[in-house]
């Protein structure tokens, strides 16, 4: 592969390759939730917050590159904010959808797009009320992840179930 | 808000002096041909406009940049000059100039007229043939003096290239500050080497996307004011917004038609893909051109209008289409190996031009319509959105390393980029057709 070939070109990202193979095989373990992400300690949240949700359900899922489909670990993810949102149904819910930084601004915004309409149809599937779902795509306008490299870039391409039009 | 665009420029030009312009027989100092290997940048001498306190200098030096700049043009130091130019319309002493080989010279003046009114007036000479080519003046309003430079830069680069230049014309950009993760997104337009900034929206919403109309009041461009990202229209000297469209997702990647009567955009589907619309301006009608299960998007039109060239990944991975403006005979024509995306026809209609994303880097190239003959002019690890300058010989796009996107242009020979100065970081230029 030609990025490959790009890569060993470079010590620094040869490095960096070999340490992602090794991530890439303990992580069929992407982190899903804020917590995995150490956004926040688990537990604390009241039930049936939005704390609660992120924290304690994930309000997050990855997907490959250039990719929409929902991954094993994703849909594992969603199962349980289905589970969750069929038991708050307090709650309207936004969809976003995000892309990496490695395509174009126009084209990202419709892959966000779609990886929006694809958590939300999964969802539904769930039987979660399609009148309390939308979507919004960012493209890769709003990246979490920051740096320059693979392990960022798999961090920004997500969705991520956001709620709102409820109290607390 | 102060006039940007309007108003401008009350200039009058008028050949003058010995030779008038135009009286002469074409005669092209510079070959355009961009097949060509090195093309040798033309020795020029571009003396002080004699008067104007320091706006005589000024001239000389904004034009010096233009030129310099195109990469046709190797402007000779002024401490090689010889010759002190008294009078800027007496015949030079040519020999002076043949000996430090600049083989075209530019003299010139400025002064104020009892109005208020700036006059400009410019010769250039052929110094081995030993005379004058051109000779022009204007008169412009005092605001509008970096203006007057670039039409003079433009009419020395059409005199000795044979070619329309690019030089007074601006570009909207979204200027961008702050954090990456929570980056200040604003609409804003400059001249075309980074003067004269203005910021065009406040920075509350993300802004992406500004395309100029041919008109050159009007930009379309994408914002997420209203909650739900949507293509708007912005009267520059106004500021008046207008929503395009009433629809209830998506709508993005905007361009206007080159009559400037309609705008073509995606708009997203409900099952999450993205198909391409034009909608008239006056008649509020929206014409389906694509359905497809796919992301169809990035809609450029021929400049006959005839012909719309668009991104799809359609065939799995994103690739360059072309169909009619009513949507018939939609036609793939990338085969390279890589990813395609944003193309760009060219004002002349000889090319487009792309992204591409091959080999982990991001390359930004040109390729005829049916899609032969692909050039790649300029290699980077994150780079993309090419706009064409208004005389088809010029690229410009955005580029991110150190931290952030900022401005580059390329010419088609790809050997001569050039940085744009922003003050911050800045994505998505495009190019305004040439001033009126």
């Amino acid at each position: 592969m030609g990025r490959i070939a790009a890569l060993t070109r470079n010590p620094v990202m040869i490095a960096l390759v070999a340490m992602l193979a090794v991530a890439g095989c303990a992580s069929k373990k992407t982190p899903n939730s804020a917590a995995d992400l150490g956004l926040n300690g688990a537990g604390a949240a009241t039930p049936g917050s939005a704390q609660d949700f992120t924290v304690n359900i994930g309000d997050r899922i990855f997907f490959d590159t250039d990719s929409t489909s929902i991954r094993a670990d994703a849909q594992t993810t969603l199962s349980r904010q289905a589970q969750w949102l069929n038991q708050y149904k307090q709650y309207a819910i936004v969809v976003e959808g995000h892309a990496d930084e490695r395509g174009t601004r126009e084209y990202n915004l419709a892959l966000g797009a779609r990886r929006a309409a694809a958590t939300r149809d999964f969802l539904v599937s769930k039987g979660v009320s399609a009148s309390r779902l939308k979507t919004i795509s960012y493209g890769k306008e709003r990246p979490v992840a920051v740096c320059d490299d693979i392990s960022c870039w798999s961090q920004n391409r997500r969705a991520v179930t956001t709620l709102s039009g409820a109290g607390s | 808000m102060k006039s940007i665009l309007k108003p401008l420029l009350m200039i009058a030009a008028m050949a003058m002096g010995m030779t008038a312009a135009g009286t002469l027989p074409a005669l092209a100092l510079v070959e355009l041909n961009v097949n060509k290997g090195n093309v040798e940048p033309l020795p020029i001498a571009i003396t002080d406009f004699q008067g104007g306190d320091a706006l005589g200098a000024q001239i000389s030096q904004i034009v010096t940049a233009d030129l310099k700049r195109s990469g046709l043009f190797a402007p000779i130091d002024k401490s090689a000059f010889i010759e002190k130019i008294a009078n800027p319309d007496a015949t030079p002493r040519f020999d002076d100039w043949k000996v430090i080989n600049a083989q075209a010279l530019v003299t010139g003046s400025v002064s104020k007229e009892a109005d208020g009114r700036i006059r400009a007036q410019y010769r250039l000479w052929d110094t081995f043939a030993g005379q004058q080519m051109a000779g022009e003046q204007f008169f412009a309003n005092d605001a509008n003096q970096r203006r007057v430079a670039h039409i003079i830069a433009d009419a020395i680069y059409e005199r000795l290239t044979g070619e329309k230049g690019y030089f007074d014309t601006r570009v909207v950009f979204i200027d961008e500050s702050g954090a990456k993760n929570a980056r200040k997104k604003r609409l804003a337009i400059m001249d075309q080497d980074g003067a004269n900034v203005r910021y065009l929206s406040d920075g509350r919403s993300i802004v992406l996307t500004p395309r100029f109309s041919p008109n050159r009041q009007e930009i379309t461009y994408m914002s997420y004011e209203s909650g739900q990202p949507r293509v708007y229209l912005l009267q520059i000297e106004t500021g008046q917004r207008e929503l395009v469209g009433n629809f209830p997702g998506m709508t993005f990647a905007p361009r206007f038609s080159p009559d400037g009567q309609k705008v073509i955009m995606s708009l997203l589907r409900d099952d999450g893909n993205s198909n391409i619309f034009a909608m008239d301006l006056r008649s509020r009608s929206t014409t389906r051109l694509t359905n497809s299960t796919a992301i169809d998007t990035s809609p450029s039109y021929s400049p006959d209008g005839s012909k719309v060239v668009f991104t799809s990944d359609r065939g799995g991975r994103a690739q360059i289409y072309v169909m009619g403006a009513d949507g018939s005979g939609q036609t793939r024509i990338s085969f390279g190996d890589g990813v395609y995306s944003t193309p760009v026809w060219s004002p002349r209609g000889d090319l487009i031009a792309f992204t591409k994303q091959s080999g982990g880097e991001f390359q930004i190239g040109v390729m005829k319509t049916d899609g032969s003959g692909e050039r790649i002019l300029s290699s980077g690890f994150q780079q993309e959105g090419p706009t064409w300058a208004p005389n088809g010989r010029v690229l410009m796009f955005f580029r991110d390393s150190n931290g952030g996107p900022k401005l580059v242009s390329v010419d088609l020979t790809g050997r001569n980029e050039q940085p744009i100065p922003t003050s911050n970081f800045a994505s998505d230029p495009a190019w305004s057709p040439l001033l009126e």
